[in-house]
């Protein structure tokens, strides 16, 4: 960024509101969670350790809290389950939701950081740049879903975070991380930007489903799905439409009835999208006469 | 009680003043041994967390922010009453700040320097904190302007290099006095090199009050922005808790609360050590608690006009961190807060107390104690009561290595005071000389009345 750049072409470099910006094109990743088929297998966050190289911190720093499962399955209860006169068991199970970076349009974290090392990319991604990052961890604060993880250790040169046996199991795609950077689910970029290559070399765009998550080729149930949400062909894109989920909606009529009385039927929402986040990933889930 | 003499001879004033550089109590010494060894037992801990990772710290991963940002607003604020006293006041002619300006200055700015300090122990890649400051290189890359951290830095600096400025300005006339007056030595040279070849002509004089007051004029919305700046790395987020609107007056009345409260325990201490009571006065010192009172109760009002904003917003998630911090696992803390800020300043109103040393040395000590749990309980229950339920159920408490530094930072601005205090005069020679000749003055016009009426 240089001082002209600074004064005149300041929006080409931070997003204010997904609408007033520049159209994304002809890529904009994004995702939709089906919640009423994930069953909390964990199979997702498995994957994701193995893709991009997380580290695994063993049991005494996960219970401080440094773990760095960038996508994480969070397990709620009803309200009134295990505790005093309440019930012993939910009706329904426990709820599951995996959480990952939302890759918000208007991210908090990115306006916080003091040097730039968090910006958003022309598809839409929340990009980090490891290189850059002093490790402020302002970014982590204003983070509304808490989704960023802190290197607080130098895990490449620690014992036992990769195992000697596996010591070939690392994505060589992926760089490892040293002590003192903020890091968070990139969307696997490497695998986007490999099919990117790809489909420039052939002169095409990117194919709806050839590029895959690991989170979401692991998924039993394929409750996950990643796409291009500006290709109207892509599942995303529909799934997006059916749900009446817009990126720059504030609100989501979700718990609206319909035009019989009865419930609308939508299940789509965002999380948090009251803070106008614009976060680029859905969930689906039918709302529970428990839940009302 | 006795205020400064109007026939104190200047040459006294002088040989007072200067015996200060040489021969202190005892019990320097000791506050000395004890600020270095507090130090070095945070440069330990420093250089340990340096070579392991900010994991030593004990902070967490939502809950990213710990001790260091609350003992770094806490620094920052501290430094707010020196420019109150010797810019603010010496605008409104307050004669009464004279004998005390300059170690109000100095704390200004040491504990400046100590809050830069705690920008370094915080970041996570202290060897790149320079990608922070907008220095021109070859990859033309900026910092992000839009982050209020980047704002802070610059307000940090700005701050810090006014000060220093400010300080050693008013200091000229005093060096030079100690250049006339030490033997030959390192310290004769030091004076006379930094005292610029002053000599105390008509000229040097009219030059040196017009940059005198440029400067005062210049550091004063200095010394309010800074904090307003603070203010905003949390009132410019998102986060229940932090996103207030009043906060940047609340930060910089608490700024100057724990800054006047520090005066006092500061005042009390050289009082003692180099002997200052008869400049030190206890009028003074009651003019100073009166002023930390009115200043106290400034602040109770913006913390209660913060409540009563959050409680009546129904904004759920920032009432639920209000609600957390009367009654979760940091209640202990936000009740001694309260109880320090607000309660035991109450003692100050009573007449009797205002010039009682050893009530007013603890009294002070407690109140800036409430202003360092104030600015913990600012950062600290937000992380653990946030938007995002996920993040509730963490328990987060700072290590010993935390603690080690945020002591060690008491050390290290404790040394830069006491160093400066035997090296440089930290009573202003020159203007109490002012101070008692206008009083002098004052008191002649008042005789020759008296003689006129009879």
């Amino acid at each position: 960024m240089s001082v002209s750049n600074l004064l005149e072409n300041w929006s080409q470099f931070r997003h204010f509101h997904p609408v007033d910006d520049k159209p994304h094109d002809p890529y904009k990743w994004a995702m939709s969670i089906d919640l009423d088929a994930c069953t909390g297998c964990n199979a997702c966050s498995v994957a994701c350790y193995a893709e991009n190289n997380l580290p695994v911190v063993g049991k005494d720093k996960y219970a401080h809290g440094h773990s760095m499962h960038w996508m994480r399955i969070e397990r709620y209860w009803d309200e009134d389950v295990g505790v005093a006169g309440g019930r012993e068991f939910p009706d329904q199970g426990a709820q599951f939701l995996p959480m990952m970076c939302q890759q918000c349009e208007a991210a908090p974290c990115e306006t916080v950081c003091p040097v730039a090392a968090t910006n958003h990319t022309a598809d839409g991604l929340n990009s980090q740049i490891y290189n850059r990052c002093i490790g402020s961890r302002y970014c982590s604060a204003n983070c509304p879903f808490k989704v960023r993880y802190f290197n607080w250790y130098d895990y490449p040169t620690t014992d036992n975070v990769w195992p000697a046996e596996m010591s070939q199991q690392l994505n060589p795609d992926v760089t490892v991380r040293g002590k003192g950077v903020m890091e968070k689910c990139t969307f696997c970029v490497q695998r986007i930007s490999a099919a990117k290559v790809a489909a420039k070399g052939e002169g095409r765009i990117v194919h709806d489903g050839e590029i895959q998550t690991a989170c979401q080729q692991v998924c039993p149930t394929s409750a996950i799905s990643f796409g291009n949400l500006v290709d109207p062909e892509s599942r995303v894109h529909k799934q997006w439409k059916a749900q009446q989920v817009e990126l720059d909606k504030e609100a989501q009529a979700k718990d609206k009835h319909g035009e019989e009385g009865g419930s609308s039927g939508l299940r789509g929402y965002r999380i948090l999208e009251e803070l106008r986040p614009y976060p680029s990933v859905m969930y689906l889930e039918r709302v529970r006469e428990s839940a009302v | 009680m006795k205020d400064i003499r109007e026939d104190i001879a200047w040459a006294k004033i002088n040989t007072d003043v200067l015996k200060s550089l040489e021969n202190p109590r005892k019990l320097y010494w000791v506050i000395l041994f004890f600020a270095l060894a507090a130090f070095g037992v945070g440069v330990g801990c420093e250089i340990y967390q340096y070579s392991v990772g900010m994991g030593v710290e004990n902070v967490n991963n939502p809950h990213v922010w710990g001790l260091y940002i609350a003992t770094f607003i806490f620094w920052i604020g501290m430094s707010h009453s020196g420019t109150l006293l010797s810019a603010i006041l010496h605008l409104m002619h307050a004669d009464w700040r004279k004998p005390i300006y300059r170690f109000a200055e100095a704390m200004t700015t040491f504990s400046l320097m100590t809050a830069g300090l705690f920008v370094m122990v915080h970041i996570g890649r202290l060897w790149q904190f320079y990608y922070s400051l907008p220095y021109p290189n070859e990859r033309g890359i900026w910092p992000n302007f839009q982050s209020p951290l980047l704002w802070d830095a610059m307000a940090i600096f700005t701050y810090l290099s006014s000060s220093i400025i400010f300080l050693y300005v008013g200091m000229i006339p005093d060096l030079a006095i100690c250049r006339d007056n030490m033997k030959d030595g390192w310290r004769r040279k030091l004076y006379t090199l930094l005292s610029l070849g002053w000599e105390g002509t008509d000229r040097q004089w009219r030059n040196f009050r017009v940059t005198y007051l440029t400067v005062a004029c210049f550091l004063i919305p200095l010394a309010v922005s800074v904090h307003s700046i603070v203010a905003s790395d949390f009132a410019m987020s998102q986060q229940p808790g932090w996103h207030v609107t009043s906060f940047p007056p609340y930060f910089v009345a608490g700024a100057l609360y724990s800054g006047c409260a520090a005066i006092i325990t500061l005042f009390i201490i050289l009082r003692y050590v180099f002997r200052f009571e008869e400049y030190m006065t206890l009028p003074i010192l009651k003019k100073t608690v009166r002023l930390t009172f009115a200043i106290a109760m400034v602040w109770t009002y913006l913390n209660a006009v913060e409540f009563a904003s959050v409680w009546y917003s129904h904004d759920s998630a920032s009432k639920d961190v209000l609600i957390q911090k009367a009654t979760g696992p940091f209640a202990f803390a936000w009740w001694g807060m309260i109880f320090c800020g607000s309660v035991v300043p109450l003692v100050l109103a009573f007449k009797r107390f205002q010039t009682n040393i050893p009530v007013l040395l603890v009294v002070s000590l407690l109140l800036n104690l409430g202003m360092w749990l104030e600015r913990w309980m600012i950062v600290s229950p937000t992380f653990s009561h946030g938007y995002y339920p996920w993040t509730w159920d963490h328990d987060q408490w700072p290590s010993l290595i935390a603690w080690s530094i945020v002591l060690a930072s008491f050390g290290w601005f404790t040394l830069l005071f006491m160093v400066f205090c035997k090296v440089f005069p930290s009573v202003s020679m020159y203007e109490v000389k002012e101070m008692v000749y206008h009083r002098s003055l004052h008191l002649k016009k008042g005789e020759t009345a008296e003689q006129g009426a009879h």
